[in-house]
């Protein structure tokens, strides 16, 4: 039954988007988040949404799935809004007992909630065009020059790429202990929260054992097949900008130019 | 000398208590001394706790000599400068599939052994295409190792140490999670090696079908090697085998029982095909 996940939420597909160095599609989504940031009005938002609006079209993603990913953020989008829209002292527009609405207050409201929606969608259109194992490469290359200061980020980085080939793995092996566990009798369903943490024992301890002796396993099959660190090593698949990395470049630049420009003039 | 030579090679395993003082030792493996000539098909046999494991350890310098020493290609595995170039020599398959893939993309985990190497891109990429298609799963180049069976895992584990062109191979009960076709895809991929491209196999087993095609047979027991030769000459000695708790495959075994109960049997029939011809004439 775990068989067939998909870790993250990759899109598989072959738009401008997907075909992007991850490196330039993790950039890219750092300055989208900055320039929300930035823009603080109205006319701001809207080179923002046409922005925004391009790369969705750009990538081909179904918009449905997209924005599924604001769902998550309903909530904290609601309290914020909720928070902004009363709390904020101002000109009053409307009062209804101890409830009062500010001008300063919508409009401070308005804000957070482009922001926000803007921040999460655009973070989903890197993980929906990126695999992990992009963003992982990506990650090692951009964060290179750290190793300066001795951090270790292949190891990092290598961590990383194993823990998601073993997750699948480690799931099923979850899904296969707990029915040898239930067929013995074990019960996961019922109790409340205390006694079902409890209840996980008998499957965590054989789970975490496992997963021991697969790393022992994985770190002598690594060594046997000549791994030491990241030194000295080439890559099959190295990281290289093409044209339309620079291409995109220059575009998130002009972008990014707009954003100062408006900041400054004050629009 | 041939590729692997190993002199009055002894291991202990060493248990430790709290303190981290060794409190027991175990001997895995007991005065063995053994040559193996580039080119050979070698089976090693033995039960459960033989030391065959311990032994393929060794030909791979990932555990190194209590006393006695082991030579790969002439090269002393206890030298430590020369630890890389041993592992490139001598490339090792393990029992479980799934706990020797490292990369999610079955191209990335063949092209592993040659990125720790340093070779140079391009070439990373022939080895691939090379060793991909020496065990056949070329076709599978860009599938997820965790939808494969565990037979065509085990032939990318194949491929993953064939992509570093190592002299030769040490398969430690390759076969043992697979079930019979995929046991009969990982040895016609391991045989088909050993002929297109004369690399060296060892492997070591406890099924004694898959020690019938060797060129050599060697049986452990308790650390030692205790009968070496011609699977012909092993397999002929069938109550030697079984002091040994190991069985003779079924076809030696049946004519086995056949001359005892009479029949006028040469000794150390190994296929059915020989039993068939002996019978009939």
């Amino acid at each position: 039954m775990f068989k067939d996940i998909t870790l993250g939420q990759y899109y598989p597909g072959d738009s401008v988007l997907h075909r992007l160095d991850p490196r330039t599609k993790l950039i890219g989504t750092l300055a989208f988040i900055i320039s929300v940031f930035i823009f603080h009005t109205f006319p701001g938002y809207a080179v923002a949404t046409v922005f925004l609006a391009a790369v969705i079209w750009l990538s081909r993603i179904p918009p449905r799935l997209i924005f599924k990913g604001l769902k998550a953020i309903m909530l904290l989008l609601i309290i914020t809004v909720m928070f902004n829209i009363f709390l904020t002292p101002g000109e009053i527009v409307w009062s209804w007992r101890f409830l009062k609405v500010s001008r300063e207050g919508l409009s401070l409201s308005g804000r957070m909630a482009i922001r926000l929606t803007y921040l999460v969608t655009g973070s989903s259109i890197m993980t929906l065009t990126t695999t992990p194992n992009q963003l992982t490469n990506a990650m090692e290359s951009l964060l290179r020059p750290l190793n300066r200061i001795n951090v270790p980020v292949h190891e990092i980085a290598m961590m990383m790429s194993i823990a998601l080939r073993f997750i699948p793995i480690l799931m099923e092996e979850t899904d296969k202990i707990m029915k040898a566990q239930t067929a013995r009798g074990a019960d996961f369903e019922s109790g409340g929260i205390i006694k079902k943490v409890r209840n996980m024992i008998p499957l965590l301890v054989p789970l975490f054992i496992s997963a021991f002796r697969r790393a022992n396993d994985l770190a002598m099959a690594m060594e046997a097949r000549c791994y030491h660190g990241g030194g000295g090593r080439t890559q099959m698949k190295p990281l290289r900008y093409a044209m339309i990395d620079y291409a995109a470049f220059v575009i998130l630049t002009v972008y990014l130019a707009i954003g100062a420009v408006f900041r400054i003039v004050g629009i | 000398m041939g590729i692997i030579k190993a002199l009055g090679l002894v291991f202990d395993y060493l248990k430790y208590d709290e303190e981290g003082n060794v409190e027991d030792t175990q001997r895995a493996i007991d005065d063995v001394s053994l040559d193996i000539e580039e080119g050979d098909f070698i089976a090693i046999l033995g039960h459960n706790g033989s030391g065959k494991s311990t032994l393929a350890k060794h030909m791979n310098a990932l555990l190194l000599p209590t006393e006695g020493t082991m030579w790969v290609e002439g090269i002393d595995t206890s030298k430590e400068e020369k630890l890389w170039r041993i592992r490139q020599k001598a490339g090792m398959v393990f029992q479980n599939p799934d706990n020797q893939i490292i990369a999610s993309v079955v191209e990335e985990d063949v092209g592993f052994g040659p990125e720790n190497m340093g070779i140079p891109t391009e070439k990373i990429w022939k080895r691939v295409d090379d060793s991909l298609k020496a065990v056949g799963m070329l076709s599978y180049r860009n599938h997820s190792p965790n939808r494969l069976s565990g037979g065509q895992k085990q032939r990318v584990a194949i491929a993953g140490v064939m992509a570093m062109r190592p002299k030769c191979i040490v398969l430690d009960e390759p076969t043992a999670m697979l079930d019979p076709i995929g046991r009969r895809e990982v040895l016609d991929a391991v045989h088909e090696l050993n002929r297109e491209a004369g690399v060296t196999v060892i492997l070591i087993t406890h099924y004694m079908e898959e020690a019938i095609e060797a060129d050599k047979v060697f049986v452990m027991d308790n650390g030692k090697v205790v009968m070496q030769g011609s699977p012909r000459e092993v397999f002929s000695q069938v109550e030697t085998l079984k002091s040994y708790r190991l069985d003779v495959p079924q076809v030696t075994e049946l004519a086995y029982e056949l001359s005892q109960a009479g029949v006028k049997l040469p000794q150390g029939i190994l296929t059915i095909e020989e039993l068939e011809e002996a019978l009939c004439r």
